[in-house]
């Protein structure tokens, strides 16, 4: 969200080549949007970087810059971060989720009075734009497997952010529960740790520093060959409590839902106490936060309640079940393989959708086929449909839980903002 | 089999169980059940000792530097091999189907010993990654219908004289030596690049193995209502692409 949302002004630092480009920019941002292609950002800050390439390093020059990384919860915790920071100063963010070069570059041109620019980056691009915005903090919340056909293997990425941040100056913020994370951010000078936990822990049994196999008792994990071993948290999330380095715990009354976002919570009180921000004011702030770019969403669907939730890969779904309402609760789950979802579906079998079972479920989207064989060996009972205003119109009393997969849950926001 | 109960061994979840394959444990375990079989499952991480009494043993897929601690785990491992000395069944994919093979090359480049299994042995394709829906043609001798799945690997797997092709391909790379051929078999060993997972989408081959452990040339029938809804789609879209 720019603090400025109506300034055209680039930013006042900028020298005469970078101003033509963020014109430019704009001008093929306005084309985009006028044309329908969305909002235009992302178009917008290509054509920018094409014609200036340093063009990043110049919109973030005079910012206090955050970057926020991870698998799951990027751009949910990038929004929280933006608004605890506000107690601070004014707050630039690519809060519509364009988290790669050019959507951050668009985002950062439009930065007007903003003082802290809190950036959500896609985890291939996390070293690039570190070196590119000279990030004061950078936080590494979770690395777990996702869209596998099209995206590194889970511990090279980790390994990639290891050598990237070797040299930061930022503070990192590393979530100390999980051990990818651990690795990478281990090699940094300044770390804060958060015991932010971790729900998915099926890429991370593996030590990544040796190949060891993992012990984990309780909240500990450890490495027995090579003793690289969970590091001791300054922050942790207990229960519904933030506790910070001193031991005080701060209660967190969010109205987004779940464990995941009582984790986004804590990594961005941890955060923003690196810019003196006190976690009580901190936690205050992220109170008015509700959806997320629909993330979370409750929309009416001819008169019955229906909450959207996104939930990419399988540490996002293991995350998604537990804060849905209990069975008989009706479930809708929607999934495409479109480029952007990846194009594998094997992922759905490292999903339990055993904990369905008890649920009356729906499937639909581009795989439902794909949906209904796995609900089908899990024994949950299912029925085929083709749009969210079918399960409307079958479900049982109560709110509908729709789940769905990135472009899937696009698809359903555009179903559900226009009533058939 | 030995007892009343079908010993259904998953190889290393820790390490090979990246890319869904653990949907071919869920689907033989179901089958089985639906068959009115007693099943018992043992999953057995990298730092325990392989079971010799097995009925079927299934292999995953996973990334390059998992697949070479498998690799060495193994290795050191007598259990698979004795199992496949008396009879069990072993289905590898990907990752694992190296694996069970002489060599392969591993995360640091070099080549690796595998099992030698199956007179197979990988070698690192120079080309673009196979990534994609794959069609084939299962060896007749199999009695399993068309195979749909999805690839992804930079791998290319040479066949020797003591295996015979899984299938021919129609549409994707399979082994990806130019001659077409997918996987490898001999006797009660098989390897494949075909995620999915294959069983999911291909459930007789679930079947195939449920048969050879209990000796039995069939099995009461199943509802396969949805999963041939599902083949039928996944065929269709890989023909009309490629």
């Amino acid at each position: 969200m720019s603090a400025h949302p109506d300034s055209a002004a680039p930013s006042g630092s900028l020298n005469a080549r970078a101003k033509l480009a963020v014109t430019a920019g704009k001008a093929a941002a306005a084309v985009s949007r006028a044309a329908g292609r969305g909002s235009g950002s992302v178009i917008g800050g290509r054509v920018a970087l094409k014609l200036d390439p340093d063009l990043l390093r110049q919109v973030s020059a005079g910012l206090d810059v955050v970057l926020v990384s991870a698998t799951n919860g990027k751009t949910t915790t990038t929004r929280l971060i933006a608004e605890a920071l506000k107690a601070a100063g004014p707050v630039v963010s690519n809060a519509l989720g364009a988290n790669m070069p050019a959507g951050i570059t668009s985002a950062l041109a439009d930065s007007g009075e903003a003082r802290f620019g809190v950036i959500e980056v896609d985890e291939k691009y996390l070293n690039m734009v570190a070196r590119d915005t000279n990030p004061k903090a950078i936080a590494l919340l979770n690395l777990s497997r996702d869209q596998l056909d099209r995206s590194s293997e889970t511990r090279m990425l980790a390994e990639k952010w290891r050598e990237g941040l070797a040299g930061t100056e930022a503070v990192v913020i590393a979530n100390a529960d999980d051990p990818l994370v651990t690795w990478a951010a281990s090699s940094c000078k300044k770390v804060i740790w958060v015991a932010a936990g971790q729900a998915y822990k099926e890429d991370a049994w593996s030590c990544p520093s040796c190949g060891g196999v993992m012990q984990r008792p309780d909240e500990e994990w450890f490495c027995p060959s090579c003793g690289f071993r969970r590091p001791q948290p300054h922050w942790a999330l207990q229960g519904e409590f933030v506790v910070d380095p001193q031991g005080q715990p701060w209660p967190i009354r969010l109205q987004l839902p779940g464990r995941a976002n009582l984790s986004n919570a804590t990594s961005t009180a941890a955060v923003v106490s690196v810019f003196g921000v006190h976690p009580q004011i901190a936690l205050q702030r992220m109170e008015s936060v509700q959806a997320v770019a629909g993330r979370y969403e409750s929309v009416l669907v001819n008169g019955r309640e229906v909450r959207l939730l996104l939930a990419k890969n399988p540490a996002g779904w293991l995350e998604t079940f537990s804060l849905i309402d209990p069975a008989p609760a009706p479930v809708v789950l929607s999934v495409n393989a479109l480029s952007a979802d990846g194009t594998d579906t094997s992922w759905l079998w490292d999903v339990d959708y055993e904990r369905l079972v008890g649920h009356p479920v729906f499937v639909m989207g581009q795989r439902k086929l794909d949906l209904a064989v796995r609900l089908e060996v899990a024994g949950v009972q299912f029925q085929v449909i083709d749009s969210i205003q079918q399960a409307v119109a079958m479900a049982p009393q109560g709110r509908i839980e729709a789940i769905a997969n990135y472009t899937a849950f696009q698809q359903l926001r555009r179903d559900v903002a226009t009533p058939n | 089999m030995t007892d009343s109960a079908l010993r259904l061994v998953w190889i290393y979840p820790d390490l090979l169980s990246t890319y869904g394959d653990r949907g071919n444990v869920l689907v033989v375990e179901r089958r089985a059940k639906q068959r009115g079989l007693q099943v018992e499952r043992i999953d057995v991480r990298s730092d325990q000792a392989v079971p010799t009494s097995g009925d079927i043993y299934l292999i995953g897929g996973g990334e390059d530097r998992p697949q070479r601690l498998a690799g060495e785990r193994l290795r050191q491992d007598p259990g698979l091999g004795r199992a496949v000395e008396n009879g069990a069944i072993v289905f590898a994919v990907c990752a694992g189907y190296q694996i069970l093979g002489h060599e392969f090359i591993d995360d640091r480049g070099e080549r690796t010993a595998g099992l030698g299994l199956l007179d197979v042995w990988s070698t690192r394709g120079e080309g673009k990654r196979n990534v994609g829906d794959i069609v084939a043609e299962p060896d007749p001798r199999l009695g399993v219908p068309t195979l749909t799945g999805f690839e992804n690997h930079q791998g290319i797997t040479h066949l020797g004289q003591g295996v015979s092709p899984l299938a021919q391909v129609s549409v994707g790379g399979g082994n990806g030596t130019g001659d077409g051929t997918e996987g490898a078999w001999r006797d009660t060993v098989f390897g494949t690049y075909l995620h999915g997972p294959i069983m999911a989408r291909n459930p007789l081959v679930a079947d195939l193995l449920i048969k050879l452990a209990l000796d039995v040339s069939a099995l009461p029938p199943a509802d396969n209502t949805w999963y041939d809804a599902l083949r039928a789609e996944r065929i269709a879209a890989a023909q009309a692409t490629a």
